[in-house]
């Protein structure tokens, strides 16, 4: 009995190790304010919603499987949400019932698992509920299956069985077993054997008459006492095992549906937040991994929008280009759009909804990112040994299919430099198949291509507006062999200012 | 209550008597008869730090002290290295090492058992495990002979013993051990038996089929199963171990299956001694062997090589290829980190390395590699390198600092001199001397003149020789001289390559460069990416 909610036919592997990359996307894109907003201060739905997010699907039936669940979520939110604390209460009920499974003895391992699955068996007719009152009313294929899954596994006959090995498994049991010969004539491989400690019918009727032998230990022969105890307990520990491990598994359900539900809830609280705030939601189109597909109307960067109120949204439409070059004004919303792509492009490949107005892209197999950093006190090295250590690591991570947002890289040199630098670096990566979006102020590079046209690019620029304000809205155009530098210089009060940056 | 003769453990293991000839694994003379020389000086091995070596080497095995004393011995007889040598190259085939390891395991249970049988109260008990350790026994050699039969021997060692226990499973007096140890322990295997405990109570029958309650458990929660949960089972301890309440259920059990019982106890009578004194020394012997090469494998896997040398006792004209510190190797390898192997080679009339160059170039490993090299030849193993010569050298004499002795300078100073001057009066021409930074504690003054002094010494003795020393002016001392330093990278100078090669002294200065270093220019950067 499985949840499957965030694959068609798999579990979601939450302990598995995150991508690589993961620590950069989280930096550079800054998804720990996304992140933050759906977990609403529960720290489990963070660490799920960071998972998921981060461990991008490449197809787009997937991608769709899970739209359609969340589309199911968004219609009926608070089914939803009862179902997610049923999971949730499962899991502290198990945890809040007396008893240790770590025992060293079959026999207390036996009572602590039969009073986990009395209480997790309550959980379950909840669930069995949820799916007759409202099952019904679902239309995804993710949440549809899990009703009826729940409706097919827990009918009422299983449901008196469960009862009435619960009640057998209070006794403890433990009078009759089997053994056989260990290499040193020991008894070993006790089984417990049903039959309640009583003969056996045959022997009873007498038809089967067997030859019995007996002894009686000592009243206060403790060590005799004690050897039949540890037999006994060797005789159920198969059967408290078994008992152990069923808790185990029902609450590994559990565990499971709480964590696969608990980032459809969390994509609810985003959502919530981001309606509030009047922010374009759509559902994305994923286009196959093999083309260079991006047209987006509207697109905004989802942190941003969650932090401040105006935020201004970007059409491209860069369909075709596996090199998009932006350039323009400091300040001008370029890495704000750099940072809205690949946020909007984690989004889609993890099954959630964008904040733009429409949004379609080609499948990455992975997003790198490659942008500037604050100088670290802690670094031994320096700037640019630091950037193309990066670089480096990249290039160990990727492959053909994957998509590199750079933002103002190998800017620690001087432009002549870092223009050969980027150059090599982006003209290997066109070649192996690699999508580039590459955000510089380095004119040298972004003209280069601009001139060479060797690879289908897209030039962005971030306009200055002619009263020195700044429209973050980027438009198509060549790179300018010019900067804005001075704009900002004055507008921050010169080098005696207060933001001296 | 009948009673039992219960087996007598403490009876030596019998010989058979049977005719093939098997001496010793470890020479082609009865051992201990081989000429073979005790390294008295055990300095020069923690100064090569074949101390850790060889202390890995023996590890917590039982034969630990024979495999310790055979690695610190240097046997002079090329007869007895070469007879080693070829165990060794037989050795190679993964598949026969794995047959002789597998029965050096399976003769250790047996001891093992054996030995346990005293402290067993229940005769019931010490027949089991007496017919155990016989099963653990039969299997054994059968296995063993099966390997040696199955695979290319050609070692006049394990081609004697291959011979000797071919005889031994031909006879009669084994058919018989292996025909009633299998019909002993088939007819335990059948039994199986029901306890019922009612308080105090205890009922003993025979089982008929009753059905398993946790299979029923485990069938009712089916459905849930989400991959590997956790095992909660108890493990009990294993055997032997029986309380006063398991013996007397024993006892009914084995009247219960009365003729099972009374088979295993005349078994026990029959057989009381059933292992023979051949093989047992055979195993024994077999652990300098196995031992060596269980150290090395990991570093095999690593992609090191090991080689038999070539042994040489007149031509000093040695070398070794892709050879490198066993006890670095074994260091670095354990922590997933690169080995770099170096090559030497001496002509005539060249005898004496003088190895110069900047701190951690690897001077000292290639020293040290040189000293281990000689020693290990002369133990009859594998040494460090893709191919070797190695010269079959009386002595070895090392010199090498000791940090500890820096406080006091002086003093350290005439130690030193003191310990050459032994050194220098004990060595023959078919001594080695390993030297490493001497006189740093000293002026350059001093160092140049003592150094100058030395080499005059080494090359009039016509010792084989390795100079560690930061002086570059040694390494020009004439054509018995070679000079070694480390080798650098002309792209990349300021990388460490811990290569020391053939190459003039000339204490260059190291620039750094970061070009390439980061692999990503376009044309390397092309290479990395996979499609």
């Amino acid at each position: 009995m499985k949840a499957y909610l965030l694959y068609q036919d798999r579990d979601f592997d939450f302990s598995g190790e995150f991508p690589p990359n993961s620590g950069d996307l989280i930096q550079d894109l800054e998804l720990t304010t996304l992140l933050g907003v759906m977990a609403a201060g529960d720290k489990f739905l963070y660490g799920i919603s960071e998972r998921v997010l981060l461990t991008s699907l490449r197809d787009p039936e997937g991608i769709r499987y899970r739209q359609g669940v969340l589309a199911d979520c968004v219609a009926e939110p608070d089914v939803v949400r009862e179902l997610y604390a049923v999971a949730v209460g499962a899991l502290e009920d198990k945890r809040s019932v007396w008893g240790f499974l770590s025992s060293q003895h079959p026999s207390s391992i036996l009572a602590a698992a039969v009073r986990q699955l009395e209480v997790l068996v309550v959980r379950l007719r909840q669930l069995r509920r949820l799916a007759d009152d409202h099952g019904g009313r679902f239309r995804s294929d993710g949440l549809t299956a899990f009703f009826r899954t729940v409706q097919r596994e827990l009918d009422d006959d299983y449901f008196e069985t469960l009862g009435r090995h619960l009640k057998q498994l209070r006794f403890g049991g433990g009078e009759l077993m089997s053994a056989q010969l260990g290499r040193d004539n020991s008894g070993v491989s006790y089984v417990l054997r049903s039959g309640n400690g009583r003969p056996s019918w045959r022997e009873r009727v007498g038809i089967a008459p067997r030859s019995v032998r007996a002894f009686t230990v000592g009243l206060r022969d403790d060590a005799a006492a004690a050897a039949l105890s540890d037999m006994t307990n060797r005789g159920i520990n198969l059967v408290a095992n078994a008992a152990a491990q069923a808790a185990d598994h029902i609450s590994s359900y559990f565990s499971m549906l709480r964590a696969e539900l608990g980032f459809y809830v969390s994509c609810l609280n985003l959502r919530g937040q981001l309606v509030t705030a009047g922010q374009p939601v759509t559902f994305p189109e994923p286009a196959a991994s093999t083309g260079w597909e991006l047209t987006c109307a509207d697109l905004r960067d989802a942190c941003l929008a969650l932090r401040i109120d105006h935020v201004v949204g970007n059409d491209v439409d860069a369909d075709g280009t596996p090199l998009v070059i932006i350039t323009g004004a400091n300040s001008g919303g370029k890495s704000t759009f750099l940072r809205s792509l690949g946020v909007a492009q984690l989004m889609m490949q993890c099954g959630m909804f964008v904040t733009a107005r429409s949004f379609r892209a080609s499948i990455c197999e992975g997003i790198f990112t490659h942008f500037v950093r604050e100088e670290d006190p802690a670094m031994v090295s320096g700037r640019l040994d630091e950037e193309l250590t990066r670089m480096s690591t990249i290039a160990d991570q990727i492959s053909s299919r994957c998509l590199v947002l750079f933002n103002e890289s190998f800017a620690a040199t001087n432009e002549r430099e870092g223009s050969e630098i980027g150059r090599q670096v982006v003209t290997a990566l066109l070649e192996a198949g690699i999508r580039v979006f590459f955000v510089t102020h380095h004119f040298d590079l972004a003209d280069s291509f601009h001139r060479q046209r060797a690879h289908p690019a897209l030039f962005l620029r971030a306009p200055r507006q002619p009263d020195g304000r700044r429209d973050f809205k980027l438009v198509v155009a060549p790179p300018l062999p010019t900067s804005y530098g001075e704009d900002i210089y004055h507008r921050i009060g010169g080098w005696l200012g207060e933001r001296d940056r | 209550m009948a009673h039992h003769r219960t087996p007598d453990v403490t009876a030596q293991p019998a010989a058979t008597g049977l005719s093939p000839r098997f001496t010793s694994l470890l020479s082609a003379e009865p051992a201990g008869q081989a000429d073979s020389v005790r390294a008295g000086d055990l300095e020069y091995l923690s100064d090569l730090r074949l101390d850790q070596v060889i202390e890995a080497v023996a590890g917590e095995r039982e034969e630990r002290d024979l495999v310790a004393g055979l690695f610190c011995q240097q046997v002079r007889d090329i007869d007895t290295l070469t007879y080693r040598h070829e165990v060794f190259r037989d050795l190679e085939d993964p598949d026969l090492f794995e047959v002789v390891k597998a029965f050096a395991g399976q003769l250790r249970q047996v001891r093992g058992h054996l030995g346990q049988l005293a402290k067993m109260r229940s005769a019931r008990q010490r027949e089991g495990w007496f017919l155990d350790a016989a099963v653990i026994y039969c299997d054994a050699v059968r296995s063993l002979a099966a390997g040696l039969a199955s695979r290319p021997v050609a070692s006049r060692g394990l081609l004697a013993f291959r011979d000797y226990l071919a005889a031994y499973l031909g006879s009669a007096e084994f058919a018989r051990l292996a025909a009633d140890t299998a019909g002993r322990r088939n007819d335990l295997a059948q039994v199986t038996y029901l306890v019922r405990i009612k308080g105090l109570r205890v009922e003993v029958s025979r089982y008929d089929g009753e059905p398993d309650y946790s299979a029923e458990i485990e069938k009712t929660f089916e459905r849930f199963r989400q991959g590997a949960v956790q095992d909660y089972r108890i493990t009990y301890r294993g055997w032997p171990g029986m309380s006063h309440v398991g013996e007397r259920i024993l006892d009914l059990v084995a009247q219960l299956f009365s003729d099972e019982f009374s088979a295993l106890a005349d078994y026990c009578q029959r057989h009381a001694s059933f292992a023979d004194r051949k093989i047992d020394q055979f195993e024994r012997e077999i652990q300098f062997y196995l031992a060596y090469l269980d150290y090395i494998r990991p570093l095999r896997s690593a992609g090191l090589n090991f080689c038999l040398p070539e042994l040489t006792a007149d031509s000093k004209e040695i070398f070794a290829r892709d050879t490198f510190d066993l006890a670095l190797a074994a260091r670095l390898v354990g922590a997933g980190k690169a080995v770099v192997p170096n090559d030497f080679e001496l002509r005539d009339p060249e005898r004496v390395f003088v190895v110069s160059g900047p701190n951690q170039g690897g001077k000292t490993t290639f020293a040290r590699t040189f000293g281990q090299l000689h020693h290990l030849a002369g133990t009859g193993c594998p040494v460090p390198g893709s191919a070797a010569r190695l010269y079959l050298c009386d002595q070895i004499f090392t010199h090498f600092e000791r940090k500890e002795d820096i406080a006091n300078l002086t003093g350290k100073l005439e130690d030193d001199l003191l310990r050459i001057q032994q050194a220098m009066r004990a060595a023959t021409p078919a001594s080695i001397v390993i030297m490493n930074e001497i006189f740093t504690s000293t002026t350059l003054r001093d160092a140049r003149f003592l150094g100058r002094k030395v080499l005059q010494k080494v090359v009039e003795l016509d010792l084989l020789c390795v100079y560690v020393t930061f002086i570059d002016e040694l390494a020009f001392f004439g054509d018995t001289v070679v000079s070694m330093a480390a080798a650098i990278v002309p792209d990349d100078p300021a990388r460490r390559t811990f290569k020391v090669v053939r190459k003039p002294a000339d204490g260059l200065a190291y620039a750094l460069a970061i070009a390439d270093k980061h692999r990503v220019t376009y044309g390397l950067l092309r290479g990395r990416i996979t499609a």
